[in-house]
């Protein structure tokens, strides 16, 4: 290697440094435009809006106000000024979070096994099957949305099945429930748990299975000591892609929840039309930023342990 | 066959029995008869060598001693017990995977601990056996290290190991060295052999090596197309090939038409290429033609015209340092090659393109099964 430090360097070497150095910053302009004005831009405004002050019939009076974060958690009685907790805000926190995570276990246990079905075909077929994962994507997932409603309302296929096969005498309602819902999420980020976990389990090498048979492994043993280990990456890939777009699901939960399956994204959308409440719509929208972050965190840290049995 | 083994309460059960076993891969068209009725009798104690070229049907038998296929037929006895339909993790054999198959996610010493985990033993033992075998393969250095941060020839130490640690009554090693520099590949040779000494367990090793079969095994089978052609000592595979495969796979082997004069008993008179030479006649070999195994160390080379030397005229000389290939063609067409040592003194007197005389030792023709 040449060692350019020992001696000074000539005007033609400092001019392909510095072009260089200028090259890079132009290669990295894009990026950082896309940065400034699509993610940071964004957010510092948002996080203004949600210090200030709601205007009369929308937007927002620019004076420094607590208002929007004390409503995220707080409800001001309009008569006696007493202040108690927002019980409908906790209780859509509360749906928000158990529905992502319903979601997530559903997509999990199904997710999984289709994963290890596809990695365990014959290495040809494998496009076939993961084309067949990712064709609902094709689809708008508003049009997705409604066809599941179109199966599950009261007048829909499932219920005139079994009214005509008599097994019910009334339509069941599955429509507008938590059901429902989360049925729809688990439809809608399924392929996102599989391919990251098919992903990892195509690099698996299944002559460790045969290792672990060798080694008086029984079926689950393999499962739990030697496949579930060694996916983990893939795993857990799957689950934040899923997690976290659930936790601000909207079209689901607005087309399959009715009025009363409200989730998070239902709730910030209602600040910002209806309720022209900006500031409370931007604090609540930096809350749900808090809470997937807090969840990310602590996931990623809770999958890296390392086993109890080091 | 459903007649009950000869029961010989005198020695020991084999370790190993394979009884006619035969295996088929897939059906129909496609249908590969992998393992063609083979019997094979493996002792307590052994060091066992399956030898044949790729395709040859023993990588299969491993595998279904393992467990990890089951015989279209037959039947494969541990130890007099018929085991044929166990699933492998409740046989008392293990293995050594050809790509190790260690368990990237756990530490050399989670790699050996694990079979001894899964058969329940308690803690102190796991602990105690493992510290064993890591002295055993001199691994001790490298016990909290990842499988995926140490070195091929380290790899296949911990696989030794963690095959050996749950005592298994039979040890199977399929081409365990084949990934092995040759320099790594002697050394785990001796390795193998000084292991299996140490811990007493009967190891089956699959191989194609000729030469590393020849230098560890106890005993072979040489195998060909789902076949055991031979089982013996490595001396006797040599110098007494049963047939034409076996003396050209384990070798080099001259090969030499000959016809049956006389026989007395056992033994024959031949004309081999014009000479009249004396040799055994193993039972079931008949004249009046036959081919018979010449080894090209087993010659001597003496000037042309000698009386009961083989005639013919030199092609050319390859030196090998420690040994020199003499290339022959005898005078009724048959190429000959003769392995001569080289002495550090003694140049060789003859000439590429002259008439030589090539001289077998006594008994070193070996007639072969067709």
């Amino acid at each position: 290697m040449a060692r350019p430090s020992l001696r000074t360097r000539s005007p033609e070497e400092q001019a392909a440094r510095s072009a260089r150095i200028r090259a890079s910053w132009l290669l990295s302009t894009p990026a950082l435009i896309l940065l400034t004005f699509a993610a940071f831009g964004p957010l510092l405004i948002v996080l203004a809006y949600s210090f200030v002050a709601p205007g009369e019939y929308s937007g927002v009076v620019w004076e420094l106000s607590g208002q929007g974060w004390f409503e995220v958690l707080f409800t001001r009685d309009i008569f006696d000024d007493t202040v108690s907790l927002a019980q409908a805000h906790l209780s859509i926190f509360w749906r928000s979070a158990s529905l992502s995570l319903l979601t997530t276990l559903i997509t999990l246990i199904f997710g999984f096994p289709t994963a290890y079905f596809i990695a365990t075909r014959p290495e040809r077929q494998r496009p076939l099957w993961l084309f067949l994962i990712t064709i609902p994507f094709w689809t708008n997932l508003l049009i997705r949305t409604f066809a599941i409603m179109e199966v599950i309302r009261n007048e829909g296929i499932v219920n005139t099945v079994l009214l005509n096969l008599g097994i019910i005498d009334q339509p069941l309602q599955m429509l507008y429930t938590y059901g429902s819902v989360l049925l729809g999420m688990a439809y809608v980020y399924l392929p996102l748990m599989v391919l990251p976990i098919y992903a990892s389990m195509e690099r698996f090498d299944f002559r460790l299975v045969e290792a672990g048979y060798d080694l008086y492994a029984s079926r689950l043993d393999i499962l739990r000591l030697i496949v579930l280990p060694i996916v983990k990456p893939g795993i857990v890939a799957g689950s934040i892609l899923v997690f976290v777009p659930s936790l601000g699901a909207y079209v689901t939960p607005r087309v399959l929840g009715g009025g009363n399956n409200m989730m998070l994204g239902n709730l910030i959308e209602l600040q910002f039309g209806q309720g022209r409440n900006w500031p409370l719509g931007a604090a609540l929208s930096i809350t749900l930023l808090i809470i997937v972050a807090c969840a990310l965190v602590f996931y990623v840290r809770a999958a890296n342990r390392e086993d109890p049995h080091g | 066959m459903q007649a009950p083994a000869p029961t010989d309460t005198t020695s020991p059960l084999p370790a190993i029995e394979a009884r006619r076993v035969t295996k088929i891969f897939g059906e129909g068209d496609d249908a590969f008869q992998a393992l063609d009725a083979v019997s094979l009798s493996i002792r307590e104690n052994e060091f066992f060598t399956l030898l044949g070229p790729s395709g040859c049907g023993k990588t299969t038998l491993l595998r279904l001693i393992a467990g990890f296929e089951q015989p279209s037929a037959g039947h494969i006895l541990l130890e007099g017990k018929n085991i044929s339909n166990l699933p492998p993790y409740k046989r008392p054999v293990n293995t050594v995977f050809q790509s190790y198959a260690l368990f990237p996610h756990l530490t050399v010493a989670q790699n050996i601990a694990f079979g001894l985990q899964r058969l329940g033993k308690p803690k102190a033992e796991v602990a105690d056996t493992v510290e064993r075998m890591l002295r055993l393969v001199k691994m001790e250095h490298l016990k909290d290290r990842r499988t995926s941060n140490i070195s091929g020839g380290q790899q296949q130490r911990v696989a030794l190991a963690r095959a050996l640690a749950p005592r298994p009554r039979v040890l199977l090693l399929d081409e365990p060295l084949s990934a092995l520099d040759l320099k790594l590949r002697k050394e785990m040779q001796i390795e193998l052999k000084r292991l299996q000494g140490e811990t007493g367990i009967t190891f089956i090793f699959v191989t194609h090596d000729q030469e590393e079969a020849l230098t560890m095994s106890d005993r072979i089978a040489v195998m060909s197309e789902g076949k055991v052609l031979q089982v013996g000592g490595p001396r006797e595979i040599y110098d007494r090939p049963a047939d034409r495969f076996v003396a050209s796979f384990i070798g080099d082997t001259n090969f030499l038409p000959a016809q049956v004069i006389s026989t007395a008993g056992p033994r024959a008179r031949l004309a081999v290429c014009g000479v009249e030479i004396s040799a055994a006649l193993p039972e079931g070999v008949e004249g009046p033609a036959l081919t018979m195994a010449l080894r090209p160390e087993q010659l001597r080379l003496e000037a042309a015209g000698a009386a009961g030397a083989l005639q013919g005229v030199l092609k050319d000389t390859v030196y090998f340092g420690t040994d020199t290939h003499f290339h022959i063609t005898l005078t009724d067409g048959t190429p000959l090659i003769a392995r001569v040592q080289n002495a550090r003194t003694a140049e060789h007197a003859f000439r590429v393109g002259e008439p030589i005389g090539a001289r077998p030792q006594a008994d070193a023709l070996q007639a072969l099964h067709d």
